[in-house]
């Protein structure tokens, strides 16, 4: 049999030698990271000080588990928009239930014990229904998910009655606390979560199944892979880490306003895109999203330490990511679709 | 060819259907269809278009439930339909439309969903991809992503991967229908060695050529019934046409019968000293009102290129293109529709049509100053062309308001060539025009065609189909880019192919 292929023709076309570019792509963002922290140096020599790196890696952990969380979504070619009001409600609710009646909205029918479990599983519920009206019932998910986050932002504030949740349980606000190895633990959480689905996603056949739904849905499911469990998992696992995120937050603050996570979905989609993700799904990955989210946070550090006048950030904020975007497009030389 | 070989010898079909009825509310889609596939056959199945191909492609690949009837595998029952790996181990279908993945490698989409337990190990998986390839020589890296493929490349890949599935039946759907000649030589001559490893196809194609150079039995379907299956030898092609067609009619002339054009009337197309570096060079050509020209070449000779930049759809870098007296600003499809030109894009899923809207839009999306004043459209003006529309081109609809992604591959064709008729063009330009049609609607694309040029439009058909060059005055050929011979009406076959393949003697 050999032989008779052998005699065949050869494709007039020699072999692709294709420049191994998907590797490149993914370090794209990280001489823009090295280009900010010399800058950063010169505008203030602080800003390379191992206490204000830490600061910088701190604040960006809980966001940064909703960049991942995006990512995963993005990556499998869905967006949900609810995550961020999954930040805040999680966490809301747990503490709505175990906070005792009085200065704030409490209703105290739980101990403190069970906050975190609560939180996580209210993560998991949210992610369940949007897994429920996407997946099964085949609803628009960029509009289920926009009545998702609206609806969930609506609930935070009726059971807080718009105030802040305060004087929490030491559980809750342990993870956002605690300090492990010289290092907040939100830092080892965040790290930690990444390096595993940079693992998940590049060498397990889950995560390479997001790839496949996120590139060819159909071409997926003809190759066996169980295209709506699939989905329907990403959606629970994001809304998780969504609540997870949360939950590092309301740690470190102590506290959860009505407004926790409150348009954070824009930078959040903006780091993702920036990291090299694509909107129209298949492309891009975790590493790509990580080193978007910290480029964004070590810009607005820089700002800061340059003594840029707090009114100004939020303006500035929405240059800097049209900026990355527009650096990321030059310096990955593809089309952000 | 070897088709008596495998039949003296007594083989067990490969796969089979029993009296397969299948509908789809009111429409039946198989009426009693019987199909048999000898083991190491080349077995062709053809039809014109909603003949009930794709619902029996479904229900061989299991897909679809059949109503009613059986489907076997080397005698045996087929698997159930939600074993999918015991369907992929018995059959695989190439389709016309992509089935890779294409952000990923190719090694990862050969064994997709299948990469082995717990962690991958990427070095393992290319080196299993390419002894994969290798072994069915197939020349593609592994590491390069599926998008980079070409058409070619990527039904080998899809080949392949059916074949490491364990399957030795292999359905191909239209798989000619977007290589150039070379290509298609090259599929064939793959096709043959691989039914010597004892692969079976069974091979769709509108392309009746295709099935005598090929094919070693052929089964046509009509009007969701079975109505014929023979060897490719002992069916010659009349017989061939009228099973498929019900009448007997072949391809007519159609360019007889139409009046000469006026001899010394003003050029309705000139086209001087065309050129884009590296696609095409100094092209010329001129087409008279009344007279349709042909321009003729094989994938990669810049015809294509040749007729967008005629139409708009890309700037030449040199050259001048001259509509009915006029030259339109280079690069606009507006300026040269305004000019009088209608056209034909190559790709009617890409450019052509917009699925959602329905015939009478789409049919005269070109045109809206016809529809009513100060950029209103009125639904009733539009309704009427659009049903106009339907009359004059024989389109099977339920009516103007019917979606287009609801007709058929041959009837969308023909609302593209509608609305290319919209304007009364003085210059029509159709890129591929049948490409993916079958007979019937062929004859009445190219009979509408040289309707327009008997009404005084200069017609200038673009296709590597000879059928479409038929009706031409003359043709042009065009190989890699350069102008290499003009022939008139009256070619045979073999020259007009040699010079399109760039054979001169």
């Amino acid at each position: 049999m050999t032989e008779t292929q052998t005699a065949m023709a050869a494709p007039a076309r020699g072999r692709i030698t294709a420049p191994r570019l998907a590797r490149l792509r993914d370090l794209a963002l990280v001489p823009a990271i090295i280009v900010i922290a010399i800058v950063g140096y010169f505008v203030n020599p602080v800003f390379l000080h191992w206490d204000n790196l830490v600061n910088v890696l701190q604040q960006q952990s809980e966001i940064s588990l909703l960049v991942l969380a995006e990512a995963l979504i993005l990556i499998c070619g869905r967006m949900d928009l609810s995550l961020e009001s999954t930040f805040g409600l999680a966490p809301g609710i747990a503490a709505w239930l175990v906070l005792a009646p009085g200065v704030t909205h409490g209703v105290g029918w739980l101990s403190g014990a069970w906050s975190i479990p609560v939180t996580l599983a209210i993560g998991a519920v949210i992610g369940w229904i949007n897994g429920l009206l996407i997946v099964r019932f085949r609803l628009n998910g960029f509009i289920v998910t926009l009545g998702m986050l609206i609806v969930l932002r609506g609930l935070l504030t009726g059971i807080s009655g718009g105030k802040t949740f305060f004087n929490l349980p030491s559980s809750m606000v342990y993870l956002g606390n605690a300090v492990w190895l010289g290092l907040p633990a939100s830092i080892w959480i965040c790290l930690v979560l990444y390096a595993l689905a940079i693992v998940v996603t590049g060498y397990t056949r889950w995560g390479r199944a997001l790839y496949a739904i996120g590139g060819n849905t159909d071409a997926a499911r003809a190759a066996g892979i169980r295209v709506d469990r699939v989905l329907w998992g990403t959606l629970v696992l994001a809304s998780l880490l969504a609540a997870l995120g949360g939950l590092l937050l309301t740690g470190r603050l102590a506290s959860v306003a009505a407004s926790q996570g409150n348009g954070a979905i824009f930078t959040v989609f903006a780091a993702a895109v920036i990291g090299g993700v694509s909107l129209n799904g298949g492309k891009g990955t975790i590493f790509g999203a990580f080193t978007g989210i910290l480029l964004l946070y070590m810009i607005q550090n820089v700002l800061t330490l340059a003594g840029v006048p707090a009114q100004w950030i939020g303006a500035l904020n929405g240059a800097i990511i049209l900026i990355a975007l527009i650096i990321s497009r030059i310096t990955s030389g593809q089309a952000q679709e | 060819m070897s088709h008596s070989a495998s039949a003296a010898a007594g083989v067990r079909p490969v796969a089979a259907a029993h009296h397969i009825t299948k509908r789809f509310g009111v429409t039946v889609a198989l009426n009693d269809v019987s199909l048999t596939v000898d083991d190491g056959d080349i077995h062709a199945l053809v039809g014109r278009n909603g003949a009930g191909k794709s619902t029996l492609v479904s229900i061989l690949t299991g897909l679809v439930p059949p109503d009613s009837g059986t489907v076997e595998f080397g005698g045996e029952p087929a698997p159930p339909l939600a074993d999918r790996e015991a369907w992929r181990q018995r059959v695989a279908c190439v389709y016309q439309k992509l089935t890779v993945i294409p952000s990923l490698s190719v090694a990862e989409n050969l064994f997709l969903n299948r990469q082995g337990r717990g962690l991958i190990s990427w070095g393992s998986l290319r080196r299993r991809a390419r002894e994969l390839l290798d072994a069915w020589e197939v020349d593609v890296d592994v590491q390069a992503p599926a998008e980079r493929l070409t058409v070619e490349q990527r039904q080998l890949v899809e080949i392949a991967r059916a074949l490491s599935h364990g399957s030795r039946f292999i359905i191909l759907d239209e798989p000619t229908a977007q290589l150039d000649g070379q290509a298609i030589e090259r599929l064939f001559a793959r096709m043959r060695s691989l039914r010597e490893s004892g692969v079976t196809f069974l091979f769709i194609s509108h392309h009746l050529d295709e099935v005598y150079e090929v094919c070693d039995t052929v089964t046509v379907m009509r009007d969701a019934r079975h109505i014929v299956t023979s060897p490719v030898a002992e069916l010659g092609k009349e017989a061939l046409v009228t099973a498929m067609t019900g009448e007997a009619t072949g391809l007519i002339d159609l360019g007889a019968g139409r009046p000469a054009p006026a001899p010394g009337a003003a050029p309705a197309l000139t086209v001087t000293g065309l050129g884009i570096p590296g696609v095409f060079e100094d092209v010329s050509l001129t087409v008279a009102p009344g007279e349709i020209v042909g321009l003729a070449g094989a994938g990669g000779s810049g015809k294509m290129a040749v007729g967008e930049s005629i139409v708009g759809l890309r700037r030449a870098a040199r050259g001048t293109v001259e509509i009915g007296g006029t030259t339109p600003r280079p690069g606009s499809v507006q300026a040269a529709l305004r000019a009088g030109l209608g056209f034909v894009p190559q790709d009617r899923h890409k450019e052509g049509l917009v699925p959602g809207l329905s015939i009478a839009e789409n049919a005269t999306l070109t045109v809206p100053e016809r529809l009513g004043r100060f950029g209103l459209v009125g639904s009733r003006r539009r309704d009427e062309l659009g049903a106009k529309a339907i009359g004059d081109l024989d389109i099977k609809a339920a009516g103007p308001e019917q979606p287009v992604s609801a007709l058929s591959g041959g009837n969308q064709q023909k609302v593209v060539m509608a609305r290319a008729l919209a304007g009364d063009p003085k210059v029509l330009v159709l890129m591929q025009p049948t490409a993916g049609v079958d007979v019937k609607a062929k004859e009445t694309l190219l009979g509408t065609a040289a309707a327009a040029a008997a009404g005084g439009a200069g017609v200038l058909i673009i296709s590597d189909d000879l059928d479409d060059l038929r009706p031409c005055d003359r043709v042009t050929v065009l190989f890699k880019g350069a102008v290499v011979a003009q022939m008139p009406a009256g070619w045979a076959d073999h020259e007009l192919i040699a010079a399109m393949e760039g054979i001169r003697d």
